[in-house]
């Protein structure tokens, strides 16, 4: 467990629940990056704006801090781009199916108190440990 | 204009949220998966620590609140029951999770940071995203009409 970092990721997580808390009470809005990037495909009138920019100020975020600390944002992992292409098509699609992300469904679904966010959790969960034990075990680590 | 304003701001705290608590490193998404290897735990108190601040606020602002500060009401998930499609779309997201190390937060902030891996798999996020969109919304204009598009727009997370 060396690359634990317990009071780092602590730290992050609140800030996180800090973000998604003040989305909730300012805007009445469930911080769920795939719902958020979803709704802007859907036009609604008077319901692009605020997504638009809370997904600019995400990445704000990375290219500030980037400049600072480049060193949070190394991969670490050896992805070929088909794999990566793979991956998004199925992150996107998947949670657009799915209702909600790690954000939506995993924090603030779970805050709530949600049967269908825990449920939907548990279940992306359990097909990611799935894939990364295929992808270390039997591929090695590298696909 | 305050309202484009906190957006922004709440999606800037949630982003360097996000690489302050490392998950901006899929290397550390996949340990926290990878129960043979070097294991790293480090997701567990991301989430802990969001859910830590979230579940009271939610609770106390749903509660007691006529409404949001900035809206005119609150715009919760309306659907209840378990089905098929939330399991499965969720299964087919994980499997995206463990295959890139990314999920949606982490892979649109490291794209902002000029990642080339971050890049490559938040495009393709981006056209299941929209693609999943699009074609729904032509669907319900092709059936009938839109009557249910505020609902689909109302997803979970």
């Amino acid at each position: 467990m060396e690359s634990f970092t317990p009071i780092a990721s602590s730290i992050g997580g609140l800030l996180i629940g800090i973000a998604a808390a003040g989305l909730l009470m300012f805007h009445g809005r469930i911080a769920g990056i795939s719902g958020i990037a979803g709704g802007i495909f859907r036009r609604v009138p008077g319901d692009t704006s605020w997504r638009v920019m809370f997904l600019l100020g995400l990445l704000a975020a990375g290219l500030g801090w980037s400049y600072f600390f480049p060193q949070d944002y190394l991969v670490g992992i050896s992805r070929s781009t088909p794999a990566l292409v793979i991956a998004g098509l199925a992150v996107g699609i998947g949670t657009q199916i799915g209702g909600g992300c790690t954000s939506g469904h995993g924090v603030c679904g779970i805050g709530r108190l949600s049967k269908r966010s825990t449920v939907a959790t548990i279940s992306f969960m359990a097909t990611a440990a799935l894939t990364v034990l295929v992808v270390n075990e039997v591929f090695g680590g590298a696909v | 204009m305050k309202t484009k304003v906190g957006a922004f701001l709440g999606g800037l705290l949630f982003g360097v949220g996000l690489a302050v608590a490392g998950m901006t490193q899929p290397a550390k998404i996949i340990d926290f998966f990878d129960f043979f290897g070097d294991y790293d735990p480090s997701l567990a108190f991301v989430m802990g620590g969001a859910i830590l601040v979230y579940a009271p606020v939610y609770r106390w602002a749903v509660r007691t609140w006529q409404r949001p500060i900035w809206a005119p009401a609150f715009s919760l998930p309306t659907r209840k029951g378990i089905d098929a499609r939330l399991v499965i779309g969720s299964a087919i997201f994980g499997v995206g999770w463990g295959l890139g190390g990314y999920c949606p937060g982490p892979a649109l902030t490291s794209v902002g940071a000029g990642s080339q891996e971050a890049f490559t798999f938040g495009a393709a996020m981006l056209v299941g995203v929209g693609g999943y969109q699009l074609f729904m919304r032509l669907r319900e204009s092709r059936t009938e009409g839109p009557a249910d598009a505020q609902a689909a727009a109302m997803i979970d997370g």
